[in-house]
């Protein structure tokens, strides 16, 4: 028996989730199949058979995965399921959909969102928003996991699969994808960034003005508050925390946001946190390694000059 | 058309939990349970759908405790038109709350059904996609933004890098997402004509699905306290020191 590893395609190119899922499907010691599937996989297939630690990359090429849907993604699964005692995707928008249908197809109750494994089945996941870390036992056969890909680090891509070709099961076409609106930025994706420089809501409209200098000087992905999404100062892509984007960059600057529990759950994994607020009680100094009690408005100036 | 919509009576998110250092496990018995915020949100989005014709009856279902029916009410006070408590005293997980919202869901038939993304606590984020999967029907998660057509709906869904749009069947399971609406504030008098209306019980235990827990929270821990930023005088300095510790270049 093995372990099967979901990957997920960004346009033909793979996701560099993949080498983190990898990385945490190691703990269980056994082959590692990675599965692939998209309209045009081959460039993709070729980046996944270099990720360590992975015995074979299966490839299932169709149409209809070229925006794939979470019935299509299931059926596919399903289709190879039998072979494996262990499932696991990333915690990502994709393998959050994806995950929980396809175990209860296998009446199978999934542990989502891990940040530990001890093999064979016990897990460490956040509840309450990050509050709270609990060690769950899984008393399955079958284990069907989604891990938090910024707790794993990536694996080398030093390794050489072998690459399989395996057969899709036909479109259910219950559902149809219609269009995408992405934003497209030259900036480092957020999730992956090294150096992330986020904004509160009182930054207003000069959000982007303020920020964007800083960020590409110091090659920075930028986020947001809920709050200064909600108020239109920024695009919900760039929403940091529970109910956002989960960052772990090596450092993170949070210029104007007082620290909710529902930010700050979203920022835990920073190696370190530096906040800019100009009240010395806000609740976002307790996070943070470095403070500086200050107007944004003049420091971020300041900050922008002094990188010069 | 009808609309079902799932309920957790869930704990309040403004809420720091702890853990009882005697059990290992969080202490929730003075917890306060309010209606889990995406659910509010899902029932707001059924009944601004009703408000605008396209709906007929919204069904508000919760699986747990008598003291479930509070959110029920909530529910009843924003717009529902029936609540009805699948009753149990034991915590559920969401493979067995899925497998009950499906008995409901052929008892009810409705057009549409409605869960949150998550429900706040134990955070799983499961329970719709796993009723979507149960029944076979399409499943639209992450939902900020829904049209109803003839037949099908149109789903725009939170994504990565911005939002998708994908076209579901009906029947079809939505999870709602916190931009989908902004809840109405309900009104006193709401509150007390829901005090009034008639929950319909059903005992989970006697609808004929296999509730064992699958898994075991051995012990839980809160994560370590930061000791508290070291406060630096300007942004020069702020600079400098990031420079020594080479976090900066
Ligand atoms: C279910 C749920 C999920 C949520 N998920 C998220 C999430 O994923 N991410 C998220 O961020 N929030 C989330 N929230 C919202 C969260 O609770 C807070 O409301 C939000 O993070 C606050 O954003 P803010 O810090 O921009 O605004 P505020 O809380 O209003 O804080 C503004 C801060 O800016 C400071 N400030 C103001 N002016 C200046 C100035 N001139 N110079 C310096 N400092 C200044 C103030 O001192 C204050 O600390 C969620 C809430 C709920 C209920
Ligand atoms: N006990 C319950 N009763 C009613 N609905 C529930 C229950 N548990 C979960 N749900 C629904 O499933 C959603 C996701 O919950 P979860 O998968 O537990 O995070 C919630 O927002 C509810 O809509």
């Amino acid at each position: 028996m093995s372990i099967l590893v979901l990957a997920e395609l960004d346009g033909n190119k793979l996701k560099g989730l993949a080498a983190h899922v990898v990385s945490a499907a190691t703990a269980w010691q056994k082959p590692i199949d990675l599965l692939v599937y998209g309209s045009q996989v081959e460039e993709a297939a070729k980046e996944a058979a270099t990720l360590s630690g992975v015995a074979r990359v299966l490839v299932a090429q169709a149409d209809h995965f070229a925006h794939p849907l979470v019935e299509d993604v299931q059926d596919l699964v399903l289709s190879i399921a039998k072979e494996y005692d262990v499932i696991v995707s990333a915690h990502s928008v994709l393998g959050k959909s994806v995950i929980p249908a396809i175990a209860a197809r296998l009446d199978v109750a999934p542990i989502t969102d891990v940040v530990e494994i001890h093999a064979p089945s016990s897990y460490v996941r956040p509840e309450y928003a990050g509050n709270i870390f609990s060690h769950v036992e899984n008393h399955q056969a079958l284990q069907i996991v989604t891990v938090r890909n910024t707790a794993f680090r990536p694996v080398a891509t030093d390794g050489n699969a072998e690459v399989v070709s395996i057969s899709a099961p036909l479109s259910r076409a219950i559902s149809n994808w219609i269009k995408e609106d992405l934003n497209h930025s030259d900036r480092p994706e957020l999730g992956s960034a090294r150096v992330v420089i986020a904004g509160g809501r009182s930054l207003g409209e000069s959000f982007e003005a303020l920020l964007s200098p800083i960020a590409e000087k110091l090659d920075a992905a930028i986020g947001a508050t809920r709050a200064c999404v909600d108020a239109g100062f920024a695009p919900n892509d760039l929403q940091v925390g529970q109910t956002g984007t989960l960052i772990a960059p090596d450092l993170y600057i949070a210029v104007g946001i007082s620290g909710a529990m529902q930010h700050i759950a979203g920022i835990k994994d920073s190696k370190v946190v530096v906040a800019i607020n100009h009240d010395p009680d806000a609740p976002i100094f307790k996070y943070a390694d470095y403070g500086v009690i200050a107007d944004l408005f003049t420091a971020l100036p300041e900050l922008d000059k002094a990188l010069q | 058309m009808k609309v079902l919509v799932a309920v957790k009576h869930a704990v309040d998110h403004n809420l720091k939990p702890f853990v009882d250092a005697t059990t290992g496990q969080v202490d929730l018995s003075q917890a306060r349970r309010v209606i889990n915020p995406f659910d509010e949100i899902s029932i707001e989005e059924a009944v601004r759908l009703k408000e605008r014709g396209l709906v007929t009856e919204i069904v508000a279902v919760s699986i747990g405790g008598a003291d479930a029916k509070d959110s029920l009410r909530h529910a009843y006070a924003m717009g529902a038109d029936r609540a009805l408590l699948v009753e149990t005293d034991v915590r559920l997980q969401p493979l067995s709350v899925a497998k009950l919202l499906k008995v409901i869901v052929e008892r009810e038939q409705p057009g549409l059904i409605f869960l949150g993304k998550q429900a706040v606590g134990e955070d799983y984020g499961q329970t719709g996609q796993m009723l979507a999967a149960l029944l076979g029907v399409g499943l639209g998660t992450f939902a900020s933004a829904l049209q109803l057509k003839d037949g099908s709906v149109e789903v725009t869904r939170e994504v990565d890098k911005g939002t998708q749009t994908i076209s579901l069947q009906l029947p079809a399971v939505l999870t709602s997402d916190l931009r989908l609406n902004e809840p109405r504030f309900i009104k006193l008098p709401n509150l007390m004509m829901a005090k009034k209306k008639a929950i319909e019980t059903l005992a989970a235990g006697e609808l004929g699905i296999d509730l064992a827990n699958r898994f075991t929270v051995i012990k839980s821990n809160e994560p370590p306290q930061k000791p508290g930023a070291v406060q630096l005088a300007s942004v020069s300095e702020l600079i400098s020191t990031l420079r020594k510790a080479e976090v900066l270049q």
